[in-house]
């Protein structure tokens, strides 16, 4: 069951791709079966072609699962390797259903 | 159990490319399904990171069922004469036989 495959991740930190193509980054408190989810201290990362990404905090967030198109495991180790503020790209395409 | 969820669970531990309804397409190792058909794909990587480097850091990841436009299978994993009888007989369960118009 790939729902059940969310469990292992509670407690660790998701980038979640939402609907409106923001990338919200937090530590995965919980979730339910429409894949609402919870995330503690998380922040967006806000992409865009002219600047480095930025990070805006956002803190206790609960996203409705309609809104979620990925989560991601984040790789803490990549994720050290990267360095935000060197990369440019346009935002992610809303969700278009 | 329905069809495409069972067809999917047959095509897990195979390579597959999941294109999103944002354009993104996310290339992985389909981990598992669920009734919803969310995939959890591993290992991913995305074909062009230059125009989508969102997902560098991750190498894991669950997608929502909802937002899935396209899963690109390996051909030779289908066996597409298999899927084909397996659809018409659940037509042929699942409808009454269309009575004509008189």
């Amino acid at each position: 069951m790939a729902l059940n495959s969310l469990e292992p991740l509670v407690g660790h930190n998701v980038s979640v791709v939402t609907a409106d193509g923001r990338v919200i980054v937090g530590i995965l408190k919980g979730y339910d079966q429409t894949v609402n989810m919870i995330l503690a201290q998380s922040h967006e990362r806000v992409y865009s072609s002219g600047a480095g990404v930025e990070k805006v905090q956002l803190g206790l967030y609960i996203i409705r699962g309609d809104n979620i198109a990925v989560i991601g495991e984040i790789d803490e180790e990549m994720d050290g390797e990267i360095n935000l503020a060197d990369i440019r790209a346009e935002p992610l395409n809303t969700v278009v259903h | 159990m329905p069809l495409f969820y069972s067809f999917f669970k047959s095509l897990v531990g195979k390579e597959v490319i999941v294109e999103l309804k944002n354009d993104l397409c996310i290339c992985g190792t389909l981990d598992s399904v669920d009734q919803y058909l969310n995939v959890k794909l591993n290992d991913i990587s995305v074909p062009d990171p230059d125009k989508y480097p969102h997902m560098l850091s991750v190498r894991n990841c669950f997608i929502r069922g909802s937002v899935v436009r396209y899963v690109q299978l390996p051909a030779e994993e289908v066996d597409t004469v298999l899927l084909q009888d397996a659809t018409r007989k659940e037509v042929a369960q699942g409808k009454q036989p269309q009575k004509s118009a008189s």
